[in-house]
């Protein structure tokens, strides 16, 4: 079997007249975590989707544990989707569903468990989440921004997926809480053995979860190596961006003051 | 010159008009996939009993309000037309034959749209807008089995339960004017009411709330699905829900009417 268990050649997307991804390249060993850097609107949150098969690409192609999945029929696609699990960046808990059932929702509508028995599932996940039984009961709009982070990835991991998205997964969040959720999913990643791919423009969070980092820019990826060699890359956009300078290659479209 | 004019002229029309085939082309293909989901298992008997709560007990109210004013007032105005001509014993035929046929399907599918339809756009729109639509997916659930299909089940079961609640109590609003205000006779009210109305009547008038509660539902969970940006787009949603549905639910009278009654 292959080492890579993500593999992206040459997939492009665009939007009208604009071009979003613009001939991506990425891949993403087995049992590693990969992070991609790159600044708003620079297609990091379309490239996730495209993968996950949230949207359909114009061309190129993704494999998943070497498998296709670009053009896959839909029944196909829905096997695929079982070794995925996401953590979204607003969370994108149900809010009309208990706690406890949000997390344990891939396991009663997606696998068909019972819901007894997926309950002390989700209490478990909870639990290694650093979250009580008594949060269970509640509703995501009783909860704060960092629970509801900690409850989508509990929901995350509820059904062991092999392969989990992180999208922007300490946006929102104090400095000590994103920490928290850092050290959370580095936990939950490696007792799972899986696969991790996430996005964000936090180089806190970068330097905690990541093993692999690959920078994306204007629709492709201009840097890509070990997560330790993100400080002494010798590409200027990547140095500006983990130095946060407002000044070098990469331009923001705002007029000056 | 007159050229570069007439592309002018042209081009927002031919625009308009691509647009106009491209939304046609998503909607009856949003049908399409969400009547094949109804059809196909694995289909979630809970949540249809949610929304038939939702859409047909909560509904129960409002509809109840509408069919008995319009009782009522159909009794004041044919009682106004009817009373030159002498033929006031006529009254209860046509309360009955307004309600079953046309107002209460129609009354109730219009104030469905604005209460049920409204709702599902906002409610699947909001999950739309903050990715919980992306994350049924994620989680190996279809949408439209998940969202879509029980509120098209619920709505088709259940408008035809209020709309044959509604026609019992309107007719029962006419009597009350008729009895109390007009001073006909309870008995002989009632025996017209039950002696004019025929099978087709209730029949039709059924057949009726269940396309207004398809077209409602359709509609509503159409709009939400396809909302785009924040709270802007979500509020965009609603309001055409309840428009279209309004406009297709009229369109939709006048055919079912013509099939039913055109000889």
């Amino acid at each position: 079997m292959s080492d890579l268990k993500i593999k992206v050649r040459d997939l492009r997307k665009s939007f009208g007249p604009k071009k979003v991804l613009n001939g991506i390249d990425l891949d993403v060993p087995r049992g590693e975590s990969l992070v991609v850097i790159g600044g708003s609107g620079t297609g990091k949150s379309v490239l996730i989707k495209c993968i996950l098969g949230l949207m359909e690409p114009d061309s190129g192609s993704i494999e998943i544990d070497g498998q296709e999945v670009v053009g896959m029929k839909a029944s196909e696609r829905e096997e695929i989707m079982r070794k995925f699990g996401m953590l979204f960046q607003g969370s994108a808990l149900f809010d009309s569903l208990p706690v406890w059932e949000n997390v344990a929702f891939g396991l009663i509508a997606g696998r068909g468990m019972g819901r007894k028995a997926a309950k002390d599932v989700a209490l478990r996940k909870l639990a290694a989440v650093g979250l009580g039984p008594e949060v269970g009961e509640l509703f995501p709009a009783e909860l704060s921004g960092g629970m509801q982070k900690r409850v989508s990835l509990a929901r995350a991991i509820a059904a062991e997926p092999e392969i989990i998205f992180f999208d922007e997964p300490t946006t929102g969040l104090d400095p000590i809480m994103a920490q928290v959720i850092n050290e959370l999913i580095v936990k939950c990643v490696k007792s799972l053995g899986a696969t991790a791919l996430s996005i964000t423009h936090d180089m806190h969070s970068l330097r905690a979860i990541a093993d692999k980092a690959a920078m994306i820019y204007e629709g492709r990826i201009i840097w890509e190596g070990d997560a330790r060699d993100i400080d002494r890359t010798g590409n200027a956009h990547v140095e500006q961006f983990v130095q946060g300078r407002s000044e070098g290659p990469i331009r923001m479209p705002v007029r000056p003051l | 010159m007159a050229g570069e004019m007439a592309t002018r002229i042209l081009q927002p029309i031919g625009r308009t008009f691509l647009a106009g085939l491209e939304s046609a082309g998503r909607l009856a293909l949003f049908t399409l996939q969400s009547v094949m989901h109804c059809l196909v298992p694995p289909i979630y008997p809970r949540l249809i009993v949610r929304q038939m709560i939702e859409i047909g007990f909560y509904s129960l109210p409002v509809v109840g309000m509408t069919a008995v004013f319009t009782g009522m007032v159909l009794v004041l105005q044919t009682y106004v037309a009817v009373s030159r001509l002498n033929a006031e014993s006529t009254i209860p035929y046509v309360v009955v034959i307004s309600l079953t046929r046309e107002l209460g399907p129609v009354l109730a599918g219009l104030m469905l749209a604005g209460r049920v339809g409204a709702a599902m756009a906002a409610e699947i729109g909001t999950m739309r807008v903050t990715e919980q639509i992306d994350a049924l997916r994620t989680l190996s659930t279809n949408p439209f089995k998940y969202l879509i299909a029980p509120r098209l089940i619920a709505a088709i079961l259940m408008l035809p339960v209020l709309v044959a609640i509604a026609d019992i109590i309107g007719v029962f609003g006419g009597y009350l004017v008729s009895v109390y205000r007009l001073d006909f006779s309870p008995a002989i009210y009632l025996k017209n009411t039950v002696d004019f109305v025929e099978t087709i009547d209730i029949v039709s008038g059924l057949v009726k709330a269940a396309a207004f509660g398809f077209i409602v539902a359709l509609m509503g969970t159409y709009s939400g699905f396809h909302s785009r940006g924040g709270a802007q787009g979500v509020g965009k949603a609603t309001t055409d829900a309840v428009v279209s549905a309004s406009i297709l639910i009229l369109a939709a009278n006048f055919i079912i009417t013509g099939l039913f009654f055109t000889r």
